[in-house]
C-alpha cells in the first residue's frame, strides 16, 4: 500500500525535551526511512531512552518537531502506538501471567479480536523460539527468553515500526547471538527497526545507520562503516606499559602513530597497519606489557567524538 | 509473515476511534483490563480475597447478635422499632462495598504501579491512560460489588431485609464501590511509599467505627455530626440504610450525588496521574 523504500517513516526537527532545568535531549534532527535499521548510540544519560519515548508517543516534547508516519504525537498517541511494537528496556512482562497469556492480553489492548489473536500468539511463540514455555509464568523464564517474549509481544499488533531499548543489555553471548538473529528475520521481512544501545558491536551488526549521541546532542550520523572511515583508522593498536607508565611513554608512541589516544589503563594507536606499528614500537625499545591489534570500532569513533569510553 | 506492510487491524481500529473527542487519552477499551484482571485472578491467592469478605460477616454476627441481644431494639426513623442486627447489617454492607474496592485500588495497584510496572507497558499499547484508570477502577469496583452481593446472600435469609426499596441496597452498594474505588486509585497514585499507604489504612479504621455504623451520630456534638457526615462511609451508610430500612425519600439522591462526585473527582485525578507518571 505505502511500501516505497524511500518513505520517511520517523521525522525529527529540532526535536527537544525537557524536564524542568534539565535538558534531555537538545534540538537534534533525523529521520528514518521504512525498513531501516536505525540505531541510537551513546552512554547512560545521552537522551537515548528519552528519545525513543518521545517517538513512542508516551512523552510529549518541549520544542521542535516530531511525526511518526506522517501523525502528530501530541494529538494522535494511540494512533501512533497502534502502528509501533515497543520492547522496553526492562522487558516489562507481566508477571502474574503466562507467557501466551502476556502476548494475547497485550494485543487485547489494541481491540484486536480473540479469534485473531489466538493464530497470532502460536505463530509469535514460534518465531520466539518459546512455544515450549507458553503455559510458564513470565518470573520463571530465562532472561533470554523474557526478553524474546518482550519482543514477541511488542510484534503482536503487527507493527511497522520496532522499538527496541537496549534488546541486549544483560544477557549472555549466546543468548544475545539468538536474539540478533530474530531481529534479522524481522528486518527481512520489512519491519523498520530502531534501536538503542551502547554496545559497539550490537550497533554494528543491526544497523544500517546510526546517529551518535551524547549529553543530548547528536555527535555524529551515518553507517557504522562510514563513521568508522570518518572518525577512525583501519585498525588499533592498543598497549599497556602499566598504569603510570602510560603518560610517560606516550610523546614517543604520538611519532609513530596517526594518533594516539592515552586513556587509564591502555594507549590506543591509530594506523592503517597495525601489524607493522607495533613492530615499530619494539624496535623503537619500548615493550609494552600487553599488546593488542585490533580492527577499529565505533567505540572509537565515540571516544574521537566526546574523548570518553562509551562504556565506563 | 510477522508484520505486513498494509493498514494492521490495530491501526484500523484506532483509526476509526480517532475521530471521537477524547480519543488522545481514551480509546474506548477499559474492559480489556478487566479481561487481564480475570486471567491474572484465576491464579491469585483466593484465601486474601475470601478475608476481606468475612470481615465485616463476623462484624455481623458478634455485634448484631451478640451485643444485640444486650440492646434490645433501636427506633428507626419513623419511630418504629428495629432490632439492633438490623440497623447495622446496612452499615456493613456499605462497608463490605467499601473493602472490596478499597484493597484493589490501594494495596494492589500501588504494587502494579511501582513494582509491577504493567501500567507502563498498557500506555505503550493504544489504550489512553483513562482507558487504565478506568479499567482498574472498575476492576476494584467489581470486588467491591462480589462482597456486597455475598454479604446479601447472607443477610437476606436472616430476616434483615424487611421491604422491597431493600433490592436497590445491591445497586447502591456498586454505587458506593465504584466512589471508593475511583478515590482510591486517585489517592495510591499520589503515594509514593509504604508508609504513605499506611495511612490509608490508619485513616480506614476509624472512618468505619464511628460513621453511623454501630450507632446513630446524633450522639456526637454537633461539629464532630458535620465532620462525619461529610466522609463518604457516612454517606453510603444512610443511603443502603434508608433503602433497607424503607425510609424513602427525594434527600437520598443527595447521597447518590456525593458518589457521582467522588468517582468523576476519582477518575479524573487517576488520569492525570497516570499521564505525569508514565507519559511525562
Amino acid at each position: 500500500m505505502f511500501a516505497k523504500d524511500s518513505e520517511v517513516v520517523i521525522r525529527a526537527k529540532n526535536l527537544t525535551k525537557k524536564y524542568k532545568d534539565f535538558v534531555a535531549v537538545d534540538g537534534i534532527d533525523f529521520e528514518v526511512k521504512r525498513g531501516e535499521s536505525f540505531g541510537l548510540l551513546g552512554p547512560n544519560g545521552a537522551g537515548k531512552s528519552t528519545t525513543m519515548k518521545m517517538i513512542s508517543s508516551v512523552s510529549q516534547r518541549t520544542g521542535g518537531e516530531l511525526t511518526i508516519l506522517g501523525k502528530e504525537p501530541n494529538t494522535h498517541g494511540p494512533e501512533i502506538r497502534a502502528h509501533l511494537g515497543v520492547v522496553p528496556q526492562k522487558d516489562l512482562l507481566d508477571r502474574e501471567l503466562k507467557a501466551w497469556e502476556n502476548l494475547f492480553t497485550y494485543g487485547r489492548y489494541f481491540g484486536l479480536s480473540r479469534k485473531f489473536l489466538k493464530q497470532k500468539v502460536e505463530e509469535l511463540l514460534e518465531f520466539a523460539q518459546l512455544t515450549e514455555k507458553r503455559n510458564s509464568k513470565a518470573d520463571d523464564l530465562s532472561g533470554g527468553m523474557q526478553r524474546r517474549l518482550a519482543i514477541a509481544r511488542g510484534l503482536v499488533n503487527e507493527p511497522e515500526i520496532l522499538m527496541l531499548d537496549e534488546p541486549t543489555t544483560g544477557l549472555d553471548p549466546q543468548a544475545r547471538h539468538i536474539l540478533w538473529d530474530r531481529l534479522f528475520r524481522l528486518k527481512e521481512q520489512g519491519v523498520t527497526l530502531v534501536i538503542t544501545t551502547h554496545y559497539m558491536d550490537e550497533a554494528e551488526q543491526l544497523c544500517d545507520r546510526l546517529i551518535v549521541m551524547d549529553k543530548g546532542k547528536i555527535m555524529a550520523e551515518g553507517s557504522p562503516a562510514a563513521l568508522i572511515k570518518q572518525y577512525s583508522s583501519k585498525e588499533v593498536v592498543e598497549v599497556r606499559f602499566g598504569t603510570d607508565k602510560n603518560e610517560k611513554f606516550a610523546p614517543q608512541l604520538e611519532e609513530l602513530a596517526d594518533r594516539i589516544e592515552v586513556l587509564p589503563d591502555r594507549i590506543l594507536l591509530y594506523t592503517e597497519k597495525g601489524e607493522e606499528l607495533l613492530t615499530k614500537i619494539v624496535d623503537a625499545g619500548l615493550h609494552p606489557m600487553t599488546s593488542l591489534v585490533r580492527r577499529s570500532s565505533l567505540e572509537d569513533v565515540f571516544l574521537r567524538l566526546t574523548g570518553r569510553t562509551l562504556v565506563e | 509473515m510477522i508484520t505486513q506492510l498494509v493498514v494492521s487491524q490495530a491501526v484500523a481500529i484506532q483509526e476509526r476511534r480517532s475521530a471521537r473527542p477524547g480519543s488522545s487519552i481514551y480509546s474506548g477499551r477499559a474492559s480489556m483490563l478487566l479481561e487481564r484482571g480475570f486471567r491474572a485472578f484465576k491464579s491469585s491467592n483466593w484465601m486474601v480475597v475470601l478475608s476481606g469478605f468475612v470481615e465485616p460477616v463476623l462484624y455481623l454476627l458478634a455485634f448484631g447478635f451478640g451485643i444485640g441481644q444486650l440492646i434490645g431494639n433501636l427506633e428507626d426513623g419513623l419511630g418504629r422499632p428495629v432490632s439492633y442486627a438490623a440497623f447495622i447489617a446496612p452499615a456493613l454492607l456499605a462497608t463490605s462495598a467499601m473493602n472490596g474496592a478499597v484493597y484493589d485500588s490501594t494495596w494492589n495497584v500501588f504494587f502494579k504501579m511501582h513494582f509491577g510496572k504493567i501500567y507502563q507497558v498498557m500506555l505503550s499499547s493504544s489504550l489512553g491512560p483513562m482507558d487504565v484508570a478506568l479499567g482498574e477502577i472498575g476492576w476494584a469496583l467489581l470486588r467491591g460489588v462480589a462482597y456486597s452481593l455475598g454479604f446479601m446472600a447472607i443477610v437476606t435469609p436472616l430476616g434483615l431485609v424487611t421491604n422491597a426499596w431493600g433490592l436497590l441496597a445491591i445497586p447502591a452498594a456498586s454505587l458506593i464501590a465504584f466512589g471508593f474505588a475511583s478515590i482510591g486509585m486517585a489517592i495510591t497514585s499520589y503515594l509514593k511509599s509504604f508508609q504513605q499507604m499506611n495511612w490509608v489504612t490508619f485513616f480506614m479504621l476509624p472512618m468505619f467505627l464511628f460513621s453511623g455504623t454501630f450507632f446513630p451520630v446524633s450522639v456526637y456534638p454537633q461539629w464532630i455530626q458535620m465532620i462525619v457526615q461529610a466522609l463518604p462511609l457516612w454517606q453510603g451508610v444512610e443511603l443502603i440504610r434508608s433503602l433497607m430500612l424503607g425510609i424513602v425519600d427525594w434527600s437520598l439522591l443527595g447521597h447518590v450525588a456525593y458518589f457521582l462526585v467522588m468517582i468523576a473527582g476519582g477518575l479524573w485525578f487517576t488520569t492525570v496521574r497516570l499521564k505525569a507518571l508514565f507519559m511525562r
